[in-house]
């Protein structure tokens, strides 16, 4: 009497393998397509055309100091200027969307549907051609500046105001309680403990909302800017039509990621700073 | 219900008349009136939903009454024009889930309001703070975040914090039950410090033998209505009524409840 199972020797085809070595397999496969891949990308590419289009370091090199200068600084505040606006505009959105006077909440619901459904370059052009129009002798504070800040912020507020709601309502109901039981009016429970502990929640989504107002800022060439008000999207369009060649625009396109990624960074560091405190 | 005949204003420490309180068409508390007298330490115990933590959440009108009235010493809580944040300083509150402020310290959690409210110099709300930490025996942990803290030791933080505001009364809200069963006697032993020292008190809780020990009077509610109060060694000891001696059996006795039993109810509430 056995105890072995034999099979037939015609089942027997494949090999069997066990689980780990089929996730070897497996593996090994994925990694070879991959170098396989990128192999014949590179052998196909004529190296000496392609960095020629893409990496001319004597076009990088006239542009270099006004790119940091002139676009990058200008990118970074008119990004900085939207963000403050759109701060301020969207806090006070999510509060009047949260309060208990109905005719608030229609309005901060009615702002948010509107202006997330229309698309920023529209609500730009509107602002800067719009509002000029309409209030004659109106003069938008530091000109193109001030008319970026609102054109740009009017749409951020709207995405922002929904980030701070969710993060009021993220608060506990009970620590709404705990500071009404200690006698605080509803306005100072929400201006010392409930908003500070909403921060917390909406830092990461903020800080995405302010790594797309610097994207977002490079639609501000549309507003016919000066060579002064340049931001980085404008000024590589400017020297990409002078040199028919594609470096400023990865020129462009590391200067705007040497803004985005200490962002990122940024808000790994404060996000554990926060982790402490929970 | 017996009618109470009505007392003269502020002579009790709360005074709760024909209180009513619903959820929609659910109706919580059903004419409930009590009175508690000023350093007295009075339990409410009751099987859950049975209108305990409304009838506590009414009294500093977290919950807003459908009708009746409600007083706190002279004031009248559930009058429509009653400064409640005014008369909320006077009333402490502890809650079943600490509720702590997460993004600030233990000491800062306890000069918050005393600086914001009670517009005290941050020195003297810093002061009065530690006093009440080392009432509480949490002097050492005043730089830590609630986070950072036990259950036991964060309730106990939230007493000091009530304690802070210098109240005339405290309520407590099923402030063990969210405890593991070790931590809860570090609790307990603060409470009833607190009793011997005279504070009034209104806690909702299911620890008998706390409220055996600490309870100048205990109330029994069930299904929206007071059903018997008196001195805690009558009620708990020797129950009158039907529906208070099988509570207690229940609670005191938690194995005796055999699984035809459960398996029954199941059937029942499964049928309805």
């Amino acid at each position: 009497m056995s105890t072995q199972t034999t099979y037939p020797a015609t089942e027997v085809a494949a090999p069997r393998l066990t689980r780990r070595q089929r996730a070897r397999l497996s593996l090994g496969v994925q990694y070879a397509l991959g170098i396989a891949v990128i192999g014949l990308l590179a052998f196909m590419t004529d190296w000496a055309t392609f960095s020629a289009a893409f990496l001319r370091f004597d076009i990088l090199e006239r542009m270099l100091p006004r790119v940091i200068l002139i676009g990058l600084v200008n990118t970074i505040i008119y990004a900085a200027l939207a963000f403050i606006f759109a701060f301020v505009v969207g806090l006070l959105l999510a509060v009047m969307r949260l309060s208990s006077v109905a005719a608030y909440r229609w309005f901060a619901g009615a702002y948010v549907e509107f202006f997330r459904g229309v698309p920023a370059l529209v609500v730009l052009f509107m602002v800067a051609y719009g509002i000029p129009n309409a209030f004659p002798g109106f003069q938008f504070p530091g000109d193109k500046y001030g008319m970026v800040m609102v054109g740009l912020g009017i749409t951020a507020a709207a995405y922002m105001a929904e980030t701070f709601r969710a993060g009021i309502q993220a608060v506990p109901k009970g620590q709404l309680e705990a500071a009404r039981t200690l006698g605080m009016s509803h306005t100072r429970t929400m201006a010392t403990i409930v908003i500070p502990q909403a921060f917390r929640v909406v830092i990461p989504p903020l800080t995405n909302e302010m790594i797309l107002l610097v994207k977002d800022s490079s639609l501000v060439y549309v507003l016919g800017v000066t060579a002064a008000q340049y931001e980085l999207t404008k000024f590589a369009q400017d020297f990409l039509n002078r040199s028919v060649n594609a470096t400023p625009l990865i020129v462009a396109a590391l200067c705007y990621l040497a803004i985005t990624l200490p962002l990122s960074g940024l808000v790994r560091k404060l996000e554990a700073r926060y982790a402490k405190a929970r | 219900m017996p009618t109470q005949p009505i007392p003269a204003p502020g002579s009790h420490a709360i005074s709760i008349r024909n209180l009513k309180k619903s959820f929609g068409s659910n109706e919580v508390l059903k004419d409930i009136s009590l009175e508690i007298e000023p350093g007295e330490v009075v339990c409410i115990i009751g099987p859950s939903g049975s209108g305990k933590s409304t009838l506590l959440r009414c009294v500093n009108l977290l919950e807003v009454p459908t009708s009746g009235t409600v007083l706190v010493g002279p004031d009248e809580v559930t009058h429509p024009d009653a400064d409640l944040d005014r008369i909320r300083r006077r009333i402490g509150m502890v809650f079943q889930s600490f509720n702590l402020f997460p993004h600030l310290t233990v000491l800062e959690n306890l000069t918050v309001a005393q600086i914001k409210v009670l517009k005290r110099r941050k020195e003297d709300a810093i002061a009065t703070a530690r006093l009440n930490l080392h009432r509480v025996g949490m002097s050492s942990k005043e730089d830590a975040y609630p986070g950072q803290l036990s259950g036991g030791q964060q309730q106990r933080v939230a007493i000091a914090r009530s304690l802070s505001m210098e109240p005339q009364l405290m309520l407590f809200d099923e402030p063990t039950s969210a405890l593991d069963p070790e931590l809860v006697g570090e609790v307990l032993a603060v409470m009833k410090s607190l009793a011997n020292e005279g504070m009034t008190m209104v806690i909702v809780t299911h620890e008998m033998a706390f409220a055996r020990e600490v309870a100048d009077r205990v109330v029994f509610m069930d299904g929206g209505y007071i059903v018997e109060q008196g001195p805690a060694q009558e009620v708990i000891g020797n129950p009158r009524e039907e529906r208070t001696q099988s509570f207690l059996h229940r609670v005191l006795n938690p194995m005796v409840i055999d699984a035809a039993e459960v398996i029954d109810e199941e059937e029942l509430s499964t049928a309805s």
